[in-house]
């Protein structure tokens, strides 16, 4: 059974692509069928994140139209075989997209792929309402930070009322993700403390991903952070927060305090 | 229309008239379809009673102690048959039914028999999942109950008092149609703003002291009062 899967957080910035790209590829290292859609039309990213930019011949908006086939469209990844993207186009915006051409869209994807990954524009309009429309499961990317948790709980609200499945009665199975989490600074009490996130949003976690200079230099190199540095803190945690949503039950740890020796010696902080 | 008869004896005047019946049109195999009869009657009792009900035996083949047996059956219902349409006039004895013809189809009004009680029309709304950030709930008919939180940015309108089983962080306005009565209570307080009766007060007007507590909110004159609950 295909599982779509929309990776959203109402906030811009928090790091949605960032997910996606992780988690896709740490789904296709596990053996499943992936492929992950950019939803971000006009303002697209996950084909720098995923090192596919200079491949994109046709996008999501071209197959929605009708223009191009599903298979002309898909990009299949050079590291990983079973891994594959779907672009969005950078010159349309959101306006291209139509729910029934999306709903197609999915559908055929639903028919060769395991998993379906759709990175969700930022904010709460067309791409965004469009990303969630048909998913099955939902990813909310959140910042420990006031704004960021006031963001994911109006897309929580969302999920749970503009979806295709809330909308028959079932319901779209919610993770909190949190990320660019700073140990240091939660301590300090000048980010929200993941008892305070998950108080306000009532949601259970999937992890916890540190604030890492890796990220930059993974999305610089285009290859997803749980590929470019497996042994990372962001990689590992992206790796714990997969198996999670594959089913298994992993301890949570949370991301402490990690000064490296330059670091230490020079008296830098590690974020 | 009236018939001349001798002048010496009084005129009987015949005139028409006409009347609205229930046409029943048996389906076989007849019995199944007195035990449908049975239970309308069961859900309804009386509901036949005192109304005349025509039988259609267009569609089925009765014999004639068939369809004396129906009327029977009918009779021994409360139902009783006033006439029958559909069937050959040899086939009806004298002590059954008259034969009708030329019935007109007529709309009749459905009247829904009394339903023994009638449940109050409901004056509380229960929300059983947190209230999320942007919702808006509206409910002048009464109190609303959460259980759970209301997030920031979301909000709570109601005719009657408002009960927050969690923290209320949005805002929450009660007794919206003149109810100044209403009152506000939560498990935490660190809502953007309480109004009753339209007097209302922001986050910033209510004393620290007072956030991050069970309180209750009630206007006393046209002044707002929060006080704690523990």
């Amino acid at each position: 059974m295909a599982k779509v899967l929309v990776v959203t957080s109402g906030k811009g910035g928090v790091g949605k692509t960032t997910t996606t790209a992780a988690v896709g590829a740490a789904l296709a290292q596990s053996g499943k069928k992936v492929v992950v859609v950019d939803f971000d039309v006009g303002l697209r990213n996950l084909d720098l994140v995923m090192g596919a930019e200079r491949r994109v011949v046709f996008d999501l908006i071209n197959v929605v139209q009708g223009v191009a086939k599903l298979s002309q469209a898909l990009i299949r990844d050079k590291r990983l075989e079973n891994l594959a993207l779907l672009p969005a186009s950078q010159t349309r915006d959101k306006d291209a997209l139509t729910e029934e051409g999306v709903g197609r869209v999915i559908a055929e994807l639903r028919e060769t792929f395991d998993w379906i990954i759709c990175d969700s524009p930022a904010g709460i309009e067309r791409g965004a309402m469009l990303a969630m429309r048909f998913a099955d499961e939902a990813l909310i990317v959140t910042n420990p930070e006031v704004s960021s948790v006031r963001d994911s709980d109006r897309i929580i609200g969302m999920l749970d009322s503009k979806t295709v499945k809330a909308e028959k009665g079932e319901r779209v199975e919610k993770h909190i993700l949190i990320t660019r989490y700073d140990a240091a600074r939660a301590a300090r009490g000048e980010m929200l403390s993941i008892e305070d996130v998950l108080e306000i949003l009532a949601t259970p976690l999937l992890g916890i991903v540190p604030e890492s200079q890796d990220v930059l230099r993974a999305s610089n190199v285009g290859s997803p952070v749980t590929l470019n540095n497996p042994a990372s803190s962001p990689a590992r945690a992206y790796l714990d927060a997969t198996r999670r949503l594959l089913g298994e039950t992993i301890a949570m740890s949370v991301p402490a305090k990690r000064v490296g020796l330059m670091n230490r010696l020079l008296g830098r902080r590690a974020a | 229309m009236d018939v001349d008869v001798e002048p010496t004896r009084q005129l009987v005047r015949l005139r028409g008239r006409s009347y609205l019946a229930f046409v029943f049109s048996p389906v076989v195999p007849i019995m199944d379809w007195l035990e449908d009869i049975d239970a309308t009657l069961a859900r309804s009792p009386g509901f036949f009673v005192g109304k005349p009900v025509v039988l259609d035996l267009s569609t089925v083949d009765l014999s004639g102690s068939a369809i004396a047996h129906l009327v029977m059956s009918l009779e021994k219902r409360n139902i009783r048959v006033l006439g029958i349409e559909g069937c050959e006039a040899v086939r009806l004895t004298s002590n059954m039914p008259p034969l009708l013809t030329g019935g007109r189809h007529a709309p009749i009004q459905q009247v829904e028999p009394e339903k023994p009680e009638v449940k109050p029309p409901s004056n509380s709304l229960l929300l059983d999942s947190p209230v999320r950030s942007g919702q808006s709930i509206v409910f002048p008919d009464g109190d609303v109950t959460v259980v759970g939180s209301v997030a920031s940015g979301a909000e709570i309108v109601a005719g009657g008092s408002i009960h927050v089983y969690g923290t209320l962080r949005g805002r929450a306005m009660a007794g919206v149609n003149g109810n100044s009565s209403a009152r506000i209570y939560c498990h935490k307080l660190e809502a953007e703003l309480l109004a009753i009766d339209g007097y209302y007060q922001t986050a910033e007007e209510i004393p620290d002291a007072l956030r991050n507590r069970p309180v209750q909110a009630l206007l006393e004159g046209n002044v707002m009062r929060v006080t704690p609950l523990s």
